[in-house]
């Protein structure tokens, strides 16, 4: 191991051979997230840039290239704002897709059936996130999030690393090791992804990230009748 | 001769010095002036709550009447700052209670503020007048129930874009009726409705109410009885603005709206039916602050609503205003100072039609003689833009520009802003605030620490080449005092080539850069007076110390090591053996 005394003007110290970021893997993580670590977002992962974006964005099926709006962060704007912004985009998206569902809003008790842009979800929006095996639990905005994909993604950074390459739905398909689960407001766990999104996010009051061997015994909606 | 002028004389000279970089100059002359300086410092700020320990600010300033404390980095704005990092104000509200009872003014940003805190706040002083929190969080609407019932003597509680933990509306009616006194109420960030009839007797009972700012749930209706008990209002900040009036509603509302004779400050504005727009028009006129940015109000309305604003020193509004309503707003508002664009979610990247582009700042910059602070988000730009606008406005002293896809090149040249940029630093000789983005080499980072004397803050993402860039502004930018980067490639060197001047700074905050832990255990080793946090959710003794971190957090501190860290924040205190053993100090 490289003493911080042999640090010098002008070498690159870089990390050099993958092998030496190999050392001390987490041994909990065993996708390979490490071997990311360190890898920056770069211009190849917004490919979209200075060119047809409509064009780009098609050309990339299922593993979708990180858009701006899906980097930690990113624009810059405070959560307020956010949310606003957010909720637009997600009618925006609802549109797109022809639901009829981007109709129906979040209900306050008292509202009642009226002609007004959709409004901010009640409740702080911020619920706990753990993952097996990690000590510290993480909170997520949830209003500051759009869809299933977007959640997944704030996910994965946080708890995988900066993987650069984005395969959203790796926690949402079943192909990793890792299920993404939530408690409901009725203390139920269930399996995340089978609820539309703005349903999703009024009822879910925690979400966990565990291991698929022990999420086999959870129920998704369509199994369980009320 | 003894030329020394007695305390009381100089206590009445320090008086007439306000402002605070005068004061800590004052104390710098001599033992005397120090001592007489401190006793008369009433208002102070401390703009880290780790560079200091409470306990020495309370024993400098014995006369302290309000303090401003400033906690979490600014990018924790962005959610890049980990929940818990830290940023509490308990430790400091509970060293005043005990010190300086007497405090009356409390303003914090970006803390943790507990309802534990706001219950001593009430309980703990006793001409307690003001209470400010910005982007704070932790706390409950009981913690506002206590500060409304104990604090009778409140005059300001303002609440900005805070995260409360809302348990519903009851806490206004706490206000005692024997509470006349307030100034300023905002409590804009909160969800639940308030009682109305509380609210309605609240503001008639307070003939010095200048400022309101009241939460969405309030409606339309309600905000026209609000405004006929306070036609004094100087600052407004609305409810929602959509419900379904009738016509005499609307007259009404209409009435009330013209009887605000003294009213400069507009905001709020949600949900804005374009019908009743026109309900504004009376007051735009002796507006000199207007925020429209959570209104989604279309072009066309923008206009007519910003041409009758001549005397607009202040506009934030959305990108839905595009280029043409920009140009309106330059041949309108001759007096704007700053203004800020927002993103509205409508210029989605799949858009191929792009209506709001730099062409509208160019506008603007053309024709507004004063305009001197601008945060713009926009799809693209061009070096020419930014030429053009250095040009116009030599007197900017902030300029935030965000093209939002990371990367973007000059969308007509596609070579990167370099240049523009450029111009911007080299022109703007002023320049105190700095926001880059789009697709910058290391070319224009040596430029900024060329030209860049002024800057004191600068934001960084997604850009630059190699450790240069970090070199060429740690050496070059003399005035620089806040430093963030997030996702750019440099690493070690620059930073510890530069390390002496992170002791004349603030603070620097690097996130997703190559900055190895090596680095930061170096970097501890040689200056004790900074903290090197290293916020990283993987502890970073149990690997390389070639690997990268994922952030860190340097400021200079005289409180020496935080006694409040989480597990995910390192810094060398804790772990004093790895600090000694493992490295070779020069």
């Amino acid at each position: 191991m490289r003493g911080g005394s042999e640090l010098e003007l002008g070498k690159s110290n870089l990390p050099a051979a993958e092998s030496e970021l190999e050392l001390g893997l987490g041994l909990s993580l065993g996708n390979g997230a490490w071997r990311e670590r360190g890898r920056i977002l770069t211009a190849k992962d917004f490919p979209s840039v200075g060119s047809k974006r409509a064009a780009d964005s098609s050309s990339h099926h299922g593993a979708s290239p990180p858009r701006s709006s899906q980097v930690v962060g990113w624009p810059p704007v405070g959560s307020h704002r956010m949310n606003s912004l957010v909720n637009k985009q997600a009618m925006k998206a609802e549109k797109r897709e022809g639901k009829e569902e981007g109709k129906k809003k979040v209900m306050k008790e008292e509202d009642e059936p009226k002609d007004v842009p959709m409004k901010v979800v009640q409740g702080s929006g911020f619920v706990k996130v753990n993952k097996d095996g990690v000590g510290i639990g993480r909170k997520v905005d949830m209003r500051a999030h759009s869809s299933y994909e977007n959640l997944a993604q704030t996910l994965e950074e946080m708890f995988f690393g900066m993987t650069g390459k984005v395969k959203p739905l790796r926690l949402l398909d079943g192909s990793s090791e890792f299920v993404l689960t939530y408690e409901d407001k009725e203390g139920d766990w269930m399996l995340v992804g089978d609820v539309p999104w703005r349903m999703f996010i009024t009822s879910v009051k925690r979400l966990r990230i565990m291991g698929t061997s022990e999420a086999n015994g959870l129920a998704t909606r369509h199994q369980e009748q009320k | 001769m003894d030329l020394r002028l007695p305390s009381k004389v100089l206590e009445h000279i320090f008086s007439f010095v306000d402002s605070n970089e005068d004061r800590n100059s004052v104390s710098l002359v001599c033992k005397s002036w120090y001592e007489t300086e401190r006793r008369t410092r009433k208002k102070i700020f401390v703009r880290n709550c780790y560079a200091v320990t409470p306990e020495a600010v309370a024993r400098r300033f014995p006369e302290m009447r309000s303090l401003t404390l400033k906690g979490k980095p600014h990018f924790a704005d962005y959610n890049l700052v980990p929940d818990g990092w830290g940023g509490y104000a308990w430790p400091w509200i509970e060293a005043l209670a005990e010190k300086s009872p007497s405090l009356e003014e409390l303003r914090l940003k970006r803390m943790v503020v507990t309802d534990e805190c706001l219950e001593k706040i009430a309980a703990s002083f006793k001409e307690f007048k003001a209470l400010v929190l910005t982007s704070c969080e932790g706390f409950s609407t009981d913690g506002l129930a206590a500060i409304a019932v104990a604090c009778s003597n409140l005059r300001e509680l303002e609440l900005r874009e805070c995260i409360v933990e809302d348990l519903g509306g009851d806490w206004l009616s706490y206000f005692p009726e024997t509470l006349t006194s307030l100034v300023s109420l905002d409590f804009s960030c909160l969800d639940s409705a308030v009682k109305l009839s509380d609210l309605e007797r609240l503001v008639s009972r307070s003939p010095n109410l200048k400022s309101l700012k009241l939460n969405r749930a309030v409606s339309l209706e309600a905000l026209g009885s609000l405004l006929r008990l306070a036609p004094q209002l100087v600052e407004l900040g609305t409810g929602s603005f959509s419900d379904k009036l009738d016509q005499e509603a609307v007259s009404k509302l209409s009435q009330a709206f013209s009887e605000l004779k003294q009213l400069k400050s507009l905001s709020g504005l949600w949900d804005v039916h374009p019908e009743y727009i026109p309900l504004l028009y009376s007051v735009c006129p002796r507006l000199t602050s207007l925020n429209l940015s959570y209104a989604t109000v279309q072009m066309p309305d923008l206009v007519e609503l910003l041409s009758r604003c001549s005397n607009l020193q202040k506009l934030w509004v959305m990108d839905l205003i595009e280029d043409k309503g920009l140009e309106a707003v330059a041949s309108s508002c001759k007096e704007l100072r700053e203004l800020r664009v927002f993103p509205s979610g409508a210029e989605d990247l799949d858009e191929t039609n792009v209506a709001m582009t730099e062409q509208g700042l160019v506008s603007v910059s053309e024709v507004c003689p004063n305009l001197e602070s601008v945060l713009y988000f926009c799809v693209q730009f061009t070096n020419e833009a930014l030429v053009t606008i250095a040009r116009n406005r030599p007197n900017l002293k902030c300029f935030r520009l965000c093209v939002m896809e990371p990367f973007s090149p000059d969308h007509k040249t596609q070579k990167p802003l370099d240049e523009g940029f450029k111009a911007i630093v080299e022109g703007c000789k002023d320049l105190q605030r700095l926001s880059v983005s789009g697709l910058l080499t290391d070319k224009a980072f040596q430029y900024i620490g060329t030209h860049g004397k002024k800057i004191r803050m600068l934001s960084i993402a997604f850009a630059g080449e190699s450790d240069l860039m970090l070199h060429h502004l740690l050496s070059g930018c003399e005035s620089l005092n806040k430093l963030e980067i997030r996702d750019c490639p440099f690493g070690d060197t620059a930073l510890l080539e530069n390390a002496a001047k992170l002791e004349t700074m603030r603070s620097l905050w690097m996130s997703s850069c190559f900055v190895s832990f090596g680095a930061c255990k170096l970097l501890s080793q040689k200056m004790p007076k900074l903290n090197v946090e290293v916020i990283d959710e993987h502890p970073p003794e149990t690997r390389p110390d070639s690997s990268p971190v994922e952030r860190i957090y340097i400021y200079r501190t005289l409180a020496g090591p935080r006694l409040d860290m989480p597990e995910f924040v390192w810094t060398i205190h804790k772990n004093l053996e790895i600090g000694v053993s493992n490295l070779a100090i020069e």
